[in-house]
């Protein structure tokens, strides 16, 4: 992969500065790259950071969170030295995201139409008329029928799939080079995943968008991803093209991970589990994070947590059974 | 919604029914009748007592009396005043009701002046010096006595310094028109924080809350992500939703506030309809404790319609069926 990547997100740290000066370090140096139009997955359990992560390139980070370090460029630009304001005009126009909760996501005092055509007025000249013409236009490309009654809605009156359609339009109105998705489909009917992700997959091939779609379900990530990036307690530990990653998989927490994915071949008896919790991001330890629930540990796990070793040209892990595959 | 509108009128009127009846109850339970007080005088005679009780129907069966007083109530006819002789009820009313409505008004007006905008910049910076500030200025507000508050603010600010009148609605009467309005609001001034002080501080701390809870809904994280300004994530996403329980308070604290009046009004020897009650209650004028009574419920009624009203209007998940 030689391209320019659009989004290079470098050794990017976000604290949380609570109380009795605890720092939760949610993401703690996490570094990886999104090619133009390329489709990237985040994965990892819950409290592992990718949320924190995907926020920190929209810096929508609230106190008593901060970026303590890293840089963020998205193409030439770089963000993380991007004053408020101009943020703002880089926010839904270049970057859009889509949230979890499509039942919270939308203003319940607002239509539908209302929330839509502020976007596009907001990022590009079109007046009232036009922007609503549009957003009827929007609804209707991302599959919502009768799409001159739903702008006209409230969120209230919509099904959780249909607002995550409205989410999605609302995404792609200005025509933005990234779409973030923050776990997109946990929240909806199993039925409605596929066709959501389905939608985003269509929408990112027809505006040419590149998709950084952040999940913890590895059956969504060999389906739709090019690329894998793992992350455990607030940093990357794996990161490899997917079909590399679900075949040679390195990090003990990666296959953990995949034996916890229902198999369709095998008998579904006994889904394996990884014992054990994520340790707080308040407290982590010094060695491996993973140390606590690695089958494989060792001596030296407990001592120093691991650098990532490029095993290789495209393929990183972050463990010290992989130490010695390092290329140079 | 008209219909919703028309439907939440519709269950005013038995709720103003069971109000009449419960007024005309706990008039006709307090001891003692309008000529109590005179019974002492050995230059009535008892018969001609016993006739004027038979005259004012007194003697006729409560259900009756109760009947006959809410039709004449219905026709706008509170009677007359038993202590003001020849003045009627309505007209005794209605020359105190504009000043207290005023009052009411005025103290409404500044409340949600400071509170608001406090409250909002309070959400923006909790925990911060101003967010202390203001938290402790709502103790201090709900937990100093009107009356109180009231006393200290004319010997500071009437007596000691000059500032305000401490008490009346106007200076002479030989003032008109722009000159007459100054004068007035000045009276109103000191009276009206009192009057305003409590709600003031419970609005505050609301509205804190409601702004705060927003400000960390999914929402208003959308909002940002699309690109929104901070004004218009402040004044378009965040406003609308915090202010819709504000609405719902504002319509209980309605009552609230006339009933606060009566006590205001007689600190700052205000003319309205609280010193007029006082009054009336020391004088035993019933007719007149009834219809101020009736009067004050009435306004905590429609203060709930009014709420209902406009909740429905600024939130659309409210049902109308
Ligand atoms: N506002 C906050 N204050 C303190 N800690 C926070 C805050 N937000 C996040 N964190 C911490 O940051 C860590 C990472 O959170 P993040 O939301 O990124 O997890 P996630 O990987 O998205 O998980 P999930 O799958 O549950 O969404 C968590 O351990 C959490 O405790
Ligand atoms: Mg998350």
């Amino acid at each position: 992969m030689n391209q320019v990547p659009l989004l290079s997100v470098h050794d990017l740290k976000t604290y949380f500065y609570l109380e009795q000066n605890r720092i939760a370090k949610a993401v703690d140096g996490v570094s990886f790259t999104v090619s133009p139009g390329e489709t990237v997955a985040i994965v990892g359990e819950s409290g592992s950071g990718k949320s924190i992560t995907a926020l920190s390139i929209m810096k929508l980070i609230e106190k008593p969170g901060k970026i303590v370090e890293g840089s963020i460029h998205l193409e030439e630009k770089v963000i993380s030295s991007l004053s408020s304001k101009q943020m703002t005009k880089l926010r839904g126009n270049e970057i859009a995201m889509v949230f979890q909760e499509p039942m919270t996501a939308l203003n319940p005092v607002y239509t539908v139409g209302n929330q839509i055509t502020e976007m596009i007025r907001k990022h590009r000249k079109l007046d009232k008329k036009q922007a609503q013409i549009e957003a009827i236009n929007l609804l209707k490309i991302v599959g919502i029928s009768r799409a001159e009654d739903v702008v006209n809605d409230y969120p209230h009156q919509l099904s959780g799939g249909m607002r995550q359609r409205v989410m999605i339009a609302m995404a792609i109105s200005c025509n933005p080079k990234l779409l973030i998705a923050d776990e997109p489909t946990t929240a909806l009917d199993v039925t409605i995943q596929a066709q959501i992700l389905d939608l985003m997959v269509e929408m990112k091939e027809r505006y040419h968008m590149a998709l950084l779609l952040i999940t913890h379900d590895l059956g969504i990530v060999s389906e739709y991803a090019d690329r894998v990036v793992v992350m455990y307690g607030g940093q990357v530990v794996e990161e490899a093209p997917t079909k590399q990653l679900l075949r040679t998989t390195k990090h003990p927490y990666t296959k953990g991970l995949l034996e916890s994915l229902p198999n369709l071949k095998e008998d579904v008896d006994r889904l394996g589990t990884i014992k054990g919790t994520v340790p707080p991001a308040y407290a982590l330890p010094n060695g491996c994070r993973f140390y606590d629930r690695c089958p494989l540990a060792m001596e030296k796990c407990k001592e120093a947590n691991p650098e990532l070793y490029q095993v290789n040209t495209s393929h990183t892990v972050r463990c010290y059974l992989h130490e010695k595959e390092e290329i140079e | 919604m008209y219909k919703y509108i028309i439907r939440r009128i519709l269950v005013f009127i038995p709720m103003l029914i069971v109000l009449s009846m419960i007024v005309f109850g706990l008039a006709k339970a307090a001891p003692g009748d309008p000529f109590t007080g005179r019974m002492l005088d050995p230059n009535i005679d008892p018969e001609v007592y016993e006739q004027q009780r038979e005259a004012l129907g007194l003697n006729d069966p409560i259900p009756v009396q109760y009947v006959n007083w809410a039709t004449r109530i219905v026709k706008g006819d509170f009677g007359e005043s038993m202590y003001y002789k020849g003045r009627s009820v309505a007209s005794l009313v209605w020359e105190r009701l504009p000043n207290t409505l005023y009052l009411g008004l005025f103290s409404l007006a500044i409340t949600l002046i400071v509170a608001i905008p406090i409250g909002i910049y309070s959400a923006r910076n909790p925990y911060s010096m101003f967010d202390y500030g203001a938290t402790t200025f709502g103790f201090f507000g709900l937990a100093v006595p009107n009356f109180f508050f009231g006393l200290v603010a004319i010997y500071f600010f009437a007596i000691k310094l000059g500032w305000f009148p401490s008490q009346g609605t106007i200076t002479g009467t030989d003032i008109t028109g722009f000159q007459e309005f100054l004068d007035r609001i000045h009276h109103m001034v000191l009276p009206g924080i009192t009057l305003g002080l409590a709600g003031t501080a419970s609005y505050m701390r609301y509205m804190r809350s409601e702004v705060l809870d927003v400000l960390g809904s999914d929402y208003i994280r959308t909002a940002k992500a699309k690109g929104m300004s901070e004004r218009n994530v402040l004044y378009k996403h965040t406003l609308r939703n915090a202010i819709i329980p504000i609405i719902t308070l504002m319509g209980f604290e309605f009552g609230a506030l006339l009933s606060g009046a009566i006590i205001t009004e007689q600190v700052f020897s205000y003319p309205g309809l609280g010193t007029l009650f006082i009054n009336s209650i020391t004088n035993r004028d019933y007719p007149v404790i009834m219809a101020i009574t009736l009067l004050l419920g009435v306004t905590i009624l429609i203060g709930n319609l009014l709420a209902d009203i406009f909740y429905s209007i600024v939130d659309p998940r409210i049902r109308y069926d």
